[in-house]
């Protein structure tokens, strides 16, 4: 293991050194200047190319890029064209509420999931099978913003019930701490459900066929065969052995948990990092693009190696193999 | 062993999902025809946010009602059917074209290529892909055409990795070996074993491709980063119906429910080939 864990870390550092590298040419390439922008249309050409001085566009890329990184690899990672504040800053203070949104989206969605697909590798009634199936499918299969879009129509336009977007109410500075706390999680509610029943039906497709593969190995007949209680069964047998692959689901999915947190916070108007990136786009503010992909991808890149670690100590025979080889 | 009645389901998955592609491809190529109402409406102000099932004041009758414009919302959705099947199906040719291409040619010649070759997979396979899709798209002036690309451009690493993979296990089958050993050529082998062997997982996974694809285009188009309107997609049409969310619903509704559709049948149909 270690010397895998040292090609993984190495392999890990030239993904993130190769995103960083991608977006910083794309940037490049792309029409739309951020100076433009920033000093709006009556901006005398002196003053424009007083502005690209200052922010260092005036200099070649390969300079720029180069500084860059030098920069980067000291933590310092720009400062935001749009906001004059530090690229991280900004990122900082956004990171907070997705980091709540997704980390509790998990913690939902892989304990429901898992629930339906164990229901469905165990079952031995194949209607319940296909009806759980066409569940879990139409929840993979809706996308985040139609179903954010849906639930505010049901649950704000309708019931009346919640909040439709933002992270808290309006008046939230003056609520005592129980009431805020209480308006957090109204807030909390529908960007969390969206997340959770989207993310539930993957996980549940996943363990449906693990346990189906695992169901017909001989040391699962060989322990129904002996008596043991369906339960035991499932929880020491079926579960144990399905556990390796979720966790390898998990670190494979950031990515995607991570861009369908950017459509949920589009539609509910949660003020996250992917709120923060889709702005900073749209405003070329070339700073806090460049940090947030950095930042994103490192973090995608260390989940997957927490991932698989997580998976190497889940199924002993991943070390044995290592051992062999 | 599944049982028969587990079977017959299966196979009524795979037939229900392609009935229902089909279904969904129809509407798209017969769209001009199968609804007597004009995409726009020319008294704007008397059709529009008309519910479903609704006659207007013309005695049109409008089965999914009228959006703020007062356009027939049926008549957009179908052609917008064109849109997102075609653009969800030309992304996938190109990214399957791709994958099957590093894939084969990685796993057929082995060595310092295919290192260098899937090592590139991986790499590419562990950039965000939404990330990529919004630099893209929100960078060029939005366009199906720039959708295309990027989806086709950013989908064929998991095709890849698959071909790779099967193409390994196949290379060292005896009948591979025995074809190797009558002086087939690479060629030959490429053509005549190592394709055809592997069509159906290539197809599944196509298939789950198409339905993700559709999904990424009407979300970037959501975004505003897809296809423009006045011309219709299903993404442009649910960012739209956002917008009237409180006066009509239905307006969002209805091309989301079609999207989940033509998902729901994708995953149906790749499925039921996996399994097989």
């Amino acid at each position: 293991m270690p010397a895998s864990l040292a090609v993984r870390i190495f392999r890990g550092i030239a993904v993130v050194f190769g995103v960083v590298t991608l977006t910083f040419l794309l940037l490049q390439l792309a029409p739309g200047d951020p100076v433009l922008r920033l000093l709006g249309a009556t901006a005398t050409p002196e003053q424009i190319e007083a502005q690209r001085h200052a922010l260092g566009f005036d200099r070649p890329v390969l300079l720029q890029y180069v500084e860059w990184l030098g920069r980067a690899l000291h933590g310092d990672l720009g400062t935001s064209i749009v906001l004059g504040r530090p690229a991280l800053q900004v990122l900082g203070q956004a990171w907070p509420a997705t980091a709540l949104l997704v980390s509790l989206s998990i913690l939902l969605s892989y304990p429901i999931g898992i629930l339906i697909g164990v229901v469905q590798g165990t079952t031995r009634k194949p209607r319940l099978d296909t009806a759980l199936s066409v569940l879990s499918v139409a929840l993979n299969a809706l996308p985040g913003y139609w179903l954010g879009l849906m639930l505010v129509i049901v649950c704000t336009y309708w019931l009346r019930m919640l909040p439709a977007f933002g992270a808290a109410g309006l008046d939230a500075d003056f609520l005592s701490t129980w009431d805020a706390l209480q308006d957090r999680l109204r807030h909390l509610i529908l960007p969390l459900t969206t997340l959770t029943l989207i993310g539930a039906g993957g996980v549940a497709r996943f363990m449906r066929g693990t346990i189906r593969d695992v169901s017909g190995a001989p040391f699962v007949v060989s322990a129904r065969a002996k008596g043991l209680p369906p339960s035991r069964v499932i929880v020491y047998h079926l579960l144990r052995n399905g556990l390796g692959p979720v966790l390898t689901l998990l670190g494979l999915s950031l990515p995607a948990l991570f861009s369908g947190a950017v459509f949920v916070e589009a539609i509910f108007a949660w003020p996250g990092v992917g709120q923060v990136l889709v702005q900073a786009v749209l405003a070329r503010d070339f700073p806090v693009v460049m940090a947030a992909t950095t930042v994103g991808a490192f973090l995608v890149v260390l989940g997957g190696m927490l991932a698989d670690l997580g998976a190497w100590w889940a199924d002993p025979r991943l070390r044995t193999r290592h051992a062999e080889s | 062993m599944p049982s028969r009645e587990l079977r017959l389901s299966e196979g009524a998955g795979i037939r229900g999902g392609l009935a229902l592609l089909m279904l969904m491809a129809a509407v798209a190529v017969f769209a001009p025809y199968l609804s007597g109402v004009p995409v726009a409406q020319p008294d704007v102000v008397g059709t529009r946010f008309l519910p479903p099932f609704a006659t207007d004041l013309h005695r049109v009758w409008h089965f999914l009602g009228t959006d703020r414009l007062g356009r027939d919302v049926w008549t957009r959705l179908a052609f917008g059917a064109r849109v997102s099947l075609s653009v969800g199906l030309i992304a996938v040719a190109v990214s399957t074209v791709i994958g099957v291409s590093t894939g084969v040619f990685a796993g057929v010649f082995g060595g310092r290529p295919a290192h260098l070759l899937m090592g590139f997979t991986d790499f590419a396979l562990a950039i965000p892909r939404v990330v990529l899709l919004l630099l893209l798209a929100a960078l060029w002036r939005p366009s199906a055409i720039l959708v295309v690309c990027v989806l086709g451009l950013t989908g064929w690493m998991s095709i890849a990795r698959l071909v790779y993979g099967e193409t390994r296990a196949l290379m060292a089958r005896p009948f591979v070996e025995g074809a190797i050993a009558l002086g087939a050529g690479r060629r030959r082998l490429i053509v005549r074993h190592i394709l055809p062997n592997q069509i159906r997982s290539v197809l599944a996974a196509a298939t789950l491709g198409v339905g993700q694809a559709i999904t990424l285009e009407a979300g970037l188009s959501f975004l505003g980063l897809g296809v423009q309107p006045p011309a219709a997609s299903w993404g442009n049409m649910i960012a739209s119906g956002r917008d009237t969310v409180v006066n009509a619903p239905w307006v969002g509704a209805a091309p989301g429910i079609a999207l989940v559709l033509v998902v729901v049948a994708c995953t149906l149909v790749a499925e039921g080939l996996e399994e097989r």
